[in-house]
């Protein structure tokens, strides 16, 4: 008898998993689909672990067009979540109705109204965060020593992203715009590793790195180099790399997806006090690696063979060509370096924050800063630009909003080219 | 599939207001960049000013419609000399950078949360055009022709917007024939030759910038008022570089080039996105052998255009960097630069 139960159980098991997956699947389901919106409200009580996570019933949710005409509503279900069909593509914006939230839970402001778009036969998914972690606000000053915790840990992964950037800027005068897709690449391949095939982090990084190497230079086998030998203009190569750079990041959007993840290991930590800052252990961890690569590299520049030619290149093409350097191999070099501290970048920005596919594009405009900042196709400028940029975006939190922090990055590009456009350690040209 | 019904959707779009905003925006592009050598990669922020001026000004400060039709392009024209003063005296990879910045920080900027009470945040603004749609003289119900079918506002939009790409082009046609036009090209020809002639290309560089910005910001008024609805996360930066494939395709530095190249560029996407759409609810992907069967699904087809966008870019920057009918000496630009 136990036995004949355990085996319906089983076959209930087995014949739920393909059904469940199947309601799943249908809201996206292409053929009587339909537009619809699909949403789960769940109170994160301000942490990352789902054990105490709590959904929330009878949240109240109102379509409107975007001409404020209510479409349709609906309520949230005990799992918190609600589904409800829309009578065509377009653009609608969804708000959720504050007053039908349960006591204690409460949203950002303005994070109640929500614009989105359906494509026709589409479902969108409404993704709004309860109750995120949310750090108890002191005097702004007491918050400095925090801030310039977190603006090291940021500039320097801002500076291992950037070097790249900066060398291949510096020897083939490229200006490259997909380098941001190395650097979500470095991150989501590392993802995969760790959480798809289940490999630690510890071995997975060292892996998504030497990916993002290989990828580097195939990059530069199958198209720079052959640019390059066809004389191709710069401004030709920087339009390609833009539409390198749109298609790549809509590869990793298919590939990896819109949410934004977390790797398996590394993610939850607790945090402790240390004097006037609370970090968790791999803040430290983060913060010696990126010191470490960038020593690495810094002495690979200095004292190598490849690395005093690079530096040549960089100098004088030309001069250095004449010398006797094989320039297509140093360049090689470069790129491979570049895709790998790319990934490097990528994985430590992820286990700090999370990853999404367009990641490396957001840190690109930072790096742009950064490299500018210290001297366009410097190799040190680039280091010491990003470090000030990454402390600069963080600690202008106690004067800004944080949601706007990135733009104080523009202002200093702005203000720095008016100023001393070489940068920091860039060398004056005959300018005007 | 439904051929009709492909295309049919591509050639309304081909000629609709979506094709007059990429036009717009390419010839913006075209004087910048097919004409000056100039690298402005945000021509999005541009079409940001040009929208957002009419809806902020109508809807948060109550202001003439018309009025501040005039006020976009005059903050056009400040963007302009904001981003061009500090870059244009340097290399035009520098123009690239800090403009590609401009494009995202002012989306970033419009869609913040602390200033919502001004710009709408994240949910934009809303019905602001109702001046210009008042003096439409269309008249109700949708107006087909052949093929096409336009709903009459679309008409009047495609009107006035058609309307100012002729006019844009004449204007461009009649400046490049001058002597201003000369000197323009020979600066993205040789610079330095044109310094030592005793020419300020400084000062020639900002006029084609903010030349070209003020054309995109008209684009970015088409934009808005097409839709009566202005987001900011519909100016995210593939907006730019979606003009930029329409001016290469069509041919940069000719005066015709970027118009053909965004009619042919919005067919185009509007012909993919559709016959993917089909392809996908008629499960044709799926009867095709050794392709994966999870290939392909409705809401990636969107996703599935940019990569084509994308690549096609690439494509035509490598192979025929002159476009349809560009004249390959026109876009020649010298090599280390």
């Amino acid at each position: 008898m136990l036995l004949l139960a355990l085996l319906f159980a089983t076959i209930g098991v087995l014949a739920g998993g393909p059904n469940a997956s199947a309601e799943a699947a249908a809201p996206s389901g292409t053929s009587e689909g339909g537009e619809g919106v699909r949403g789960t409200f769940i109170d994160k009580k301000g942490t990352r672990a789902p054990g105490d996570d709590v959904p929330l019933v009878d949240v109240e949710v109102v379509i409107t067009t975007t001409a404020g005409d209510e479409v349709v509503s609906g309520t949230t279900d005990e799992e918190g979540i609600i589904e409800l069909e829309l009578p065509s593509p377009g653009e609608y914006i969804a708000t959720v109705q504050l007053d039908t939230l349960p006591e204690g839970v409460g949203l950002a402001e303005g994070a109640e109204v929500r614009p989105f778009s359906v494509d026709p036969n589409d479902t969108f998914r409404l993704n709004i965060q309860f109750g995120q972690r949310e750090r108890e606000t002191s005097t702004k000053l007491d918050q400095l020593p925090q801030l310039v915790f977190k603006g090291v840990q940021f500039g320097l992964i801002i500076a291992i992203c950037a070097v790249g950037l900066s060398i291949i800027n510096g020897t083939t005068g490229l200006v490259n715009f997909s380098h941001g897709e190395h650097v979500t690449w470095g991150a989501v391949a590392a993802w995969f590793l760790n959480v798809d095939h289940g490999i630690h982090l510890v071995i997975a990084a060292p892996l998504a790195i030497l990916i993002g190497a290989a990828t580097g230079a195939l990059t530069d086998m199958i198209l720079w180099r052959r640019l390059r030998n066809r004389g191709v203009s710069l401004l030709a190569m920087m339009i390609v790399s833009i539409g390198l750079s749109l298609a790549a990041r809509n590869v990793l959007q298919v590939v990896f997806g819109e949410t934004t993840k977390a790797f398996r290991d590394f993610n939850i930590q607790i945090g402790h006090d240390y004097g006037p800052i609370t970090a968790v252990p791999k803040d430290f961890w983060l913060i010696g690696i990126a010191i470490l690569a960038l020593v690495g590299v810094a002495s690979t520049l200095q004292y190598t063979r490849i690395g005093k030619a690079t530096r040549a290149i960089a100098d004088n093409p030309d001069l250095a060509a004449s010398s006797g350097i094989d320039v297509n191999r140093v360049v090689l070099f470069v790129w491979a370096a570049g895709g790998g501290l790319a990934a490097l970048g990528g994985i430590l920005f992820a286990v700090g924050e999370r990853v999404q596919f367009d990641t490396g594009f957001k840190l690109l405009l930072l790096m742009f800063a950064g490299i500018t900042l210290g001297g366009l196709g410097t190799a040190y400028g680039a280091l010491v630009g990003s470090f000030v940029v990454g402390m600069l975006i963080q600690t202008s939190a106690l004067i800004i909003p944080t949601e706007l922090k990135n733009v104080g990055a523009l202002v200093v590009l702005i203000l720095v080219l008016l100023v001393r456009p070489q940068g920091i350690l860039g060398r004056a040209e005959r300018i005007g | 599939m439904d051929w009709r019904l492909i295309f049919d959707t591509a050639l309304t779009q081909g000629f609709g207001p979506q094709a007059i905003v990429v036009a717009l925006a390419a010839i913006g592009l075209n004087v910048q960049f097919g004409y000056a050598g100039l690298l402005n990669f945000g021509q999005v922020a541009f079409l940001a000013v040009g929208a957002y001026s009419i809806a902020m000004g109508v809807d948060t400060f109550g202001l003439n419609f018309w009025l501040c039709v005039f006020l976009a392009l005059l903050s056009a024209v400040v963007l302009a000399l904001l981003l061009g003063f500090p870059t244009l005296r340097l290399r035009t990879d520098y123009l690239a950078i800090v403009t590609i910045a401009a494009g995202e920080i002012i989306r970033l900027v419009l869609r913040a949360g602390s200033y919502r009470g001004t710009t709408g945040g994240a949910a934009g603004i809303q019905n602001f055009a109702d001046d210009f749609f008042e003096i439409n003289p269309f008249p109700r119900g949708s107006n087909g022709i052949g093929f096409v079918d336009y709903s009459s506002s679309d008409l009047w939009v495609m009107t006035v917007g058609w309307g100012l790409v002729a006019a844009s082009c004449l204007m461009i046609f009649l400046l490049i024939r001058s002597p201003w036009g000369r000197v323009v090209k020979a600066i993205r020809e040789d610079e330095d030759a044109v310094r030592s002639l005793g020419k300020n290309v400084y000062l020639y560089k900002m006029q084609a910038l903010i030349l070209g910005g003020v054309i995109g910001a008209v684009g970015g008024m088409i934009f808005a008022i097409d839709r009566q609805s202005i987001v900011p996360d519909s100016l995210g930066t593939q907006r730019t570089f979606f003009a930029y494939t329409a001016l290469i395709l069509g041919g940069s530095g000719r005066v015709g080039g970027p118009v053909v190249g965004a009619i042919v560029f919005t067919f185009l996407t509007a012909f993919t996105d559709t016959t993917l759409r089909e392809l996908v609810e008629n499960n044709i992907l799926d009867k095709i052998p050794l392709l994966p069967s999870d290939l392909l699904v409705a809401n990636e087809v969107g996703i599935a255009v940019q990569i084509l966008v994308g690549l096609g870019l690439m494509a035509l920057m490598i192979f025929r960097p002159q476009g349809i009918f560009g004249d390959k000496r026109e876009v020649a630009i010298s090599a280390r630069r």
